[in-house]
């Protein structure tokens, strides 16, 4: 009976993946594209070459990174929009560090490490904002998160038009390049760095412990489920709360500065280069489990890189990855609710 | 004198599609439904009603592509959280990105062409009534329609019994089932309603305050977001939303107006101004409710407690008690 019941959960997942695939299909035909040539762009951009592999590999560890952060958030019940703005401060963070510490003469390492540890901090301070205007201003997470985002984006586009230009003229090409000692190393002829892909790995391996195997995963989790329960434990919500948003903090302040010391090397005014809301649409994809935003965050950034041949080859613009993306979570929730509804019909009518 | 008479006039026509898509939101959220997906809607109803527009040469059919837009993206939202039971933030968040790269994925045929727009005309007598007359009357017919929806939409709601019903499926919704009516379909009715009105900010803006598409750049994107605050701030009542969307056009243009005085701000951070704007409105209309503000008025003396209290209670109006809650029977 419940390996049939698997079957079942099995086979409505696989319906909201095709689902969602006809749906992108349909979009292509409207556009007056080819939706098999489209597709097949979309999966050779992203694994043909392993050059291309290694680079859907470099856009996995930002994604997970901030999924990372959002998967605790989830846990008490927080809807986190604000990652965005959390990254970006986290990337403002790196990049002020790095700037100050460039030319001090201390070992590459040290930089590097002052940088991902500023960044930390921005994350935090930011996620922190967010969620004292919810405790202490009743100012709802969703809300509050999304005006910082757009603060944040302010403050990254005045730094780099501002204070932080770049000699001669200030573009939307961000600031002055880092020298590349204080690059992340990245394996030779490729973009991808191994300690960047470490850091992602370990910070899966924290998160899943941190809930499986800690009390304070427990409360938070407690937190989360049934918030009246968690009182009458002798749980204060709102101090667990703000531990979860601390928390997404770190991982989000991490995926900025990996953003900034790894990939571009400089503040760009797309710093976050929206891995926060797919990190959203991950995490609510996986149900909040974090063992599958492993897998699941590889394929929306080989959905994001193999995008990047559409303008190339097909005129098209590189935003269907992101219609397939939303498509997916969307018919995939849909699928879930169709089941949910099945099921309890078949329950009721063996109640009878 | 007459300058800012005309600049007023501008406000109120630039804040005609706010105005209206804060009545949408009004009335899909007084029924239980919240429509987070504003932001993305109203990016997608601007593509697909300039779209309409520019195909058939037709003003009238892109303001409706809009309104069937955001109606259609109104019934997937009450099927989804009514009839699946899926959660109405999840979805919303979900389809406001989907809603915005589908439209810049099939905008881009429509890209910086000229289209139609939504020419202007006066009424006649009503525009020669000194000062209301320039600043009222002499407008388009989108404006003039939204000022008989903000006055129906608040008689619609408070003096009706459908409006009646609506409040009560929105706050009990067991009782309103228990005097017969179908909780249900009037959050489908209301919701889909309220999403076309929401979608009809769309072709509002790209087929006249900011006429054309030219995806990314057409600069909607964070408008749907204001919206859903200044719903908040409105207290789910029409006429202060509306209020609330005037307020906030006006604050926008004070800001543009600024900067030729204060060169040394950044525009870009002038820009932004309406975010940090909405967060310290949603923090007045709400802090009175928070806990350490409970706690520290109970320590102040009677007269002063009382004061700050009617203050609150004007600032803060608490939100349809089921709103995002879905309806069970039993």
């Amino acid at each position: 009976m419940s390996k049939n019941r698997a079957f079942i959960n099995f086979l409505f997942r696989i319906s909201g993946v095709i689902a969602a695939l006809l749906f992108t299909a349909l979009v292509l035909l409207i556009a007056k594209a080819n939706p098999w040539e489209a597709f097949s762009n979309i999966f050779l951009g992203a694994v043909s070459t392993p050059i291309k592999i290694a680079d859907s590999f470099v856009a996995w560890v930002p994604l997970i990174l901030a999924t990372c952060g959002l998967v605790i958030t989830f846990t008490t019940g927080l809807w986190n929009i604000g990652i965005e703005g959390q990254i970006s401060l986290g990337a403002i963070m790196t990049t002020w560090a790095l700037r100050l510490l460039q030319d001090s003469g201390l070992p590459p390492v040290v930089i590097i490490l002052a940088g991902f540890l500023a960044g930390i901090a921005g994350g935090i301070v930011w996620a922190l904002l967010a969620g004292m205007l919810k405790f202490y201003g009743g100012v709802s997470e969703i809300f509050a998160g999304l005006g910082l985002n757009f603060i944040a984006t302010a403050l990254t586009l005045w730094l780099i038009f501002g204070p932080w230009k770049r000699a001669g003229v200030a573009s939307m090409s961000g600031t002055e390049p880092f020298d590349m000692s204080i690059w992340l190393p990245t394996l030779t002829g490729y973009r991808l760095s191994i300690w960047s892909l470490i850091l992602a790995v370990v910070s899966v391996l924290i998160v899943y412990f941190i809930l499986k195997h800690t009390v304070v995963g427990l409360r938070l989790k407690a937190v989360g489920k049934n918030y009246k329960a968690a009182i009458q434990m002798g749980i204060s919500p709102s101090k667990y709360m703000l531990l979860s948003f601390v928390l997404c903090g770190v991982f989000a302040g991490l995926t900025g500065a990996v953003q900034v010391l790894g990939v571009y090397h400089r503040l760009i005014p797309s710093i976050s280069s929206g891995y926060g809301f797919l990190g959203l649409l991950v995490a609510m994809l996986v149900d909040y489990q974090i063992v599958w935003a492993v897998p699941m965050a590889l394929l929306f950034a080989a959905l994001n890189i193999g995008g990047i041949q559409l303008p190339i080859m097909m005129k098209i613009d590189s935003t269907l990855s992101g219609v397939m993306q939303s498509s997916l979570v969307l018919f995939f929730m849909l699928m879930d609710g169709v089941r949910k509804k099945i099921l309890k019909k078949e329950e009721e009518q063996s109640n009878e | 004198m007459n300058e800012f008479l005309t600049n007023m006039a501008g406000v109120i026509a630039a804040a005609t599609p706010v105005v209206v898509a804060v009545i949408g939101e009004t009335f899909s959220e007084r029924s239980g439904v919240i429509n987070l997906s504003a932001n993305g809607l109203i990016v997608l109803a601007a593509m697909t009603g300039f779209a309409a527009a520019y195909l058939t040469g037709i003003v009238w059919i892109g303001l409706l592509a809009g309104f069937l837009t955001g109606a259609i993206a109104g019934l997937l939202i009450s099927f989804s959280s009514i009839s699946l039971k899926q959660s109405q933030v999840a979805v919303g968040f979900i389809l406001s990105l989907l809603f915005r790269d589908l439209a810049y994925f099939l905008g881009t045929p429509f890209m910086v062409i000229p289209g139609p727009t939504v020419s202007g005309w006066a009424i006649p007598l009503l525009k020669d009534i000194p000062i209301l007359g320039p600043l009222l009357f002499d407008q388009n017919v989108l404006v003039y329609f939204s000022y008989i929806l903000i006055i129906a939409s608040y008689y619609w709601i408070f003096h009706t019994r459908q409006g009646l019903v609506l409040r009560g499926v929105g706050e009990q919704p067991i009782s309103a089932y228990s005097r017969g009516i179908d909780v249900n379909r009037q959050r489908y009715i209301y919701t889909a309603l309220g999403s076309g009105l929401i979608g009809l900010a769309g072709p509002m803006y790209s087929l006249s305050i900011k006429a054309g598409w030219n995806g990314t750049m057409t600069g909607l994107d964070g408008i749907g977001w204001i919206v859903l605050s200044i719903t908040i701030f409105g207290g789910w009542n029409p006429l202060r939303g509306s209020f609330g969307g005037y307020l906030f056009v006006f604050l926008q243009w004070l800001g543009l107006a600024l900067q030729s005085y204060w060169t040394n701000v950044p525009s870009q951070v002038l820009q932004v101004a309406p975010f940090p704007l909405m967060i310290l409105t949603l923090l007045f209309v709400n802090i009175g409710d928070t806990e350490w503000v409970t706690r520290m008025l109970a320590t102040l003396p009677r007269g002063v407690r009382g004061a700050f209290y009617k203050l609150f209670r004007f600032l803060r109006k608490p939100p349809p008690a089921s709103l995002g809650v879905p309806f069970e029977r039993e």
